[in-house]
């Protein structure tokens, strides 16, 4: 596979929320959030219902800070239509205008954004997402995935410096997705400011240099993939061992400072892993050394959700 | 005016369904002419009567109704008007050319079948054809625009615009003679009334308010839909 993407970027340009918070009635959507978004890829990574699409609504100037400011390089964003020279947007929603091919819909984008040759501008953008086969089709009947990809065409097509991406991932087939990947990735590496939103770790961790997370509408934590990785992996664990002699694996287990509580239930032994690296050592050893077979170990805590909310309740410490 | 959106307009407006709903009521308003025409002796009075209360009493409303709204409503609804606004365009352009794709719309269906149907009926007797078609236009025109703010306003424009069509425009400004003074369907009647020599056919608003307030109304709208779209807000599926 190649990829020509157009020239590289020579301005860097910088997206920043400075204290901007958002809510609807009393429900607070985004709080208090201050974050820089620079040149290269960034996630913003988070469960379900965090704020994500709200954050990037205030970021691509579709919704209006409650409170604090967002700015493009110094410009408010909020009703300034000179941003979207700069910016290209893919939004979450797959709703684009099915009666269009996929051909109209992307040199409509080219000439509503005044390109001095904008057919030459559509036929790169669409050979960028590899969609200059179907071009001639009407978007309606397009996959999931094809629609995501015209609408990354779209926002592609005026050569953009700031990219913003609402969960771009989604509906996309795993060769597609890869494709993608590394679309966003060299286009980073380019120099643009891409900001792309999701809720899986691992596809973040992918892409994205720089990864800010964000927990029910808060800054959670911020760094790069391994920073995130380790605090993670570094919270408390809650397991639940079951055994051919949970009395004694459970004795074993308090005596070591891996574990800060160990509790026998009907269901065999809940442990609270205080050290994870350790305990995950130990417990094969103990079982080994102690003759107890060991029936099932499994988190009981490793949804999205009890990782997210451990990151929330430390920031907030 | 921007092209491109005009072309995306005309082509959601027109390369679908809703075309066929434009076309039902200028296609019936004709055909019930051409039935009169036919069944033999239409005189003026049945004409004004016809074009005054299904031409401009009904059909020009709820014509109004589905350009002004349909234009923009759809789009914020689903979302896919995005496309347009994330350029760098000035919203309140988006807005006029919105509204100058329904302003035709209307003015192709609504007053063309207007004319085309008084015609048929009595020729060009007593201007009655003239006046109604040049109503149709105008009044088709404040609708056109007063519906696209109703669009861009509340993501119930249909249900307002057809309460406010049935209610206030058919009822209320039919009726109560201090409301026909704030009817576009009287000041539709009004103009038709100026050009049209028949006797049949009165109108309770003078042409000069008829008119300003058209023009008030008109930019007054278009005004508010271009700024209302500055401030337009998505929220996300969240």
């Amino acid at each position: 596979m190649t990829m020509t993407t157009t020239q590289a970027t020579t301005r860097h340009s910088v997206v920043e929320l400075t204290q901007v918070s958002r809510w609807y009635g009393n429900v607070v959507a985004v709080n208090d959030v201050t974050m820089t978004i620079g040149p290269g890829v960034t996630g913003l990574l988070g469960p379900n219902g965090a704020g994500k699409s709200t954050l990037l609504h205030m970021m691509a100037g579709f919704l209006a800070p409650s409170g604090g400011t967002a700015t493009l390089n110094g410009q408010r964003i909020w009703r300034n239509h000179e941003i979207y020279r700069l910016v290209g947007l893919v939004p979450e929603k797959e709703a684009v205008y099915g009666f269009l091919t996929g051909w109209q819909f992307v040199l409509s984008a080219a000439r509503l954004h005044g390109l001095p040759s904008p057919a030459d501008a559509a036929a790169r953008a669409l050979d960028l997402v590899e969609m200059a086969g179907p071009k001639d089709r009407r978007i309606e009947t397009y996959s999931k995935g094809m629609r995501q990809r015209v609408k990354v065409a779209a926002a592609l097509v005026h050569d953009p410096q700031v990219l913003l991406l609402d969960e771009p991932f989604n509906g996309m087939d795993p060769r597609q997705r890869l494709h993608l990947m590394d679309l966003v990735r060299q286009l980073g590496e380019q120099g643009r400011t891409i900001l792309f939103s999701s809720h899986i770790l691992e596809e973040v961790e992918r892409v994205a240099q720089q990864i800010e997370v964000l927990v029910a509408g808060r800054h959670a934590a911020s760094g790069d993939y391994r920073e995130i990785r380790r605090r993670m992996t570094d919270r408390p664990h809650r397991f639940r061992v079951r055994s051919s002699d949970d009395r004694r694996l459970a004795a074993a287990l308090i005596a070591d400072p891996s574990s800060s509580a160990v509790s026998l239930t009907d269901q065999g032994i809940e442990v609270q892993a205080v050290d994870f690296p350790r305990f995950t050592s130990l417990l094969p050893k103990l079982a080994r050394d102690l003759d107890v077979h060991l029936w099932q170990v499994s988190p009981t805590d490793e949804d999205l959700e009890s990782v997210f909310s451990y990151l929330i309740s430390r920031s907030s410490a | 005016m921007n092209a491109v959106v005009a072309d995306i307009t005309y082509r959601a407006m027109l390369g679908r369904k809703r075309i066929w709903l434009l076309a039902l009521l200028p296609a019936a308003l004709i055909g019930m002419a051409a039935l009169l025409r036919l069944i033999g002796g239409p005189d003026e009075h049945t004409a004004v009567i016809l074009m005054e209360k299904f031409s401009i009493g009904t059909m020009l409303p709820l014509l109004g109704l589905i350009a002004g709204t349909g234009v923009i409503a759809p789009e914020i609804e689903d979302g896919t008007i995005i496309h347009l606004l994330a350029k760098p365009i000035s919203r309140p352009v988006i807005a006029l050319t919105k509204f100058v794709v329904a302003a035709s719309l209307v003015a192709v269906f609504g007053a063309l079948s207007t004319f085309v149907a008084a015609f048929l009926l009595i020729r060009d007797e007593s201007g009655v054809a003239y006046g109604f078609s040049l109503g149709a236009l105008l009044g088709g025109v404040a609708y056109a625009a007063v519906f696209m703010l109703v669009g861009v306003l509340t993501r119930h424009a249909v249900t307002v615009g057809v309460i406010y069509a049935l209610v206030w425009e058919g009822l209320v400004g039919g009726y109560v003679p201090g409301a026909r003074t704030f009817s576009i369907q009287q000041w539709a009647t009004s103009i038709a009334d100026q050009i049209s020599s028949s006797p049949f056919l009165t109108s309770d608003v003078s042409l000069g308010f008829a008119i300003s307030a058209m023009v008030v109304v008109t930019v007054g709208s278009l005004v508010w839909a271009g700024q209302r779209l500055r401030s337009l807000s998505l929220t996300g599926d969240e």
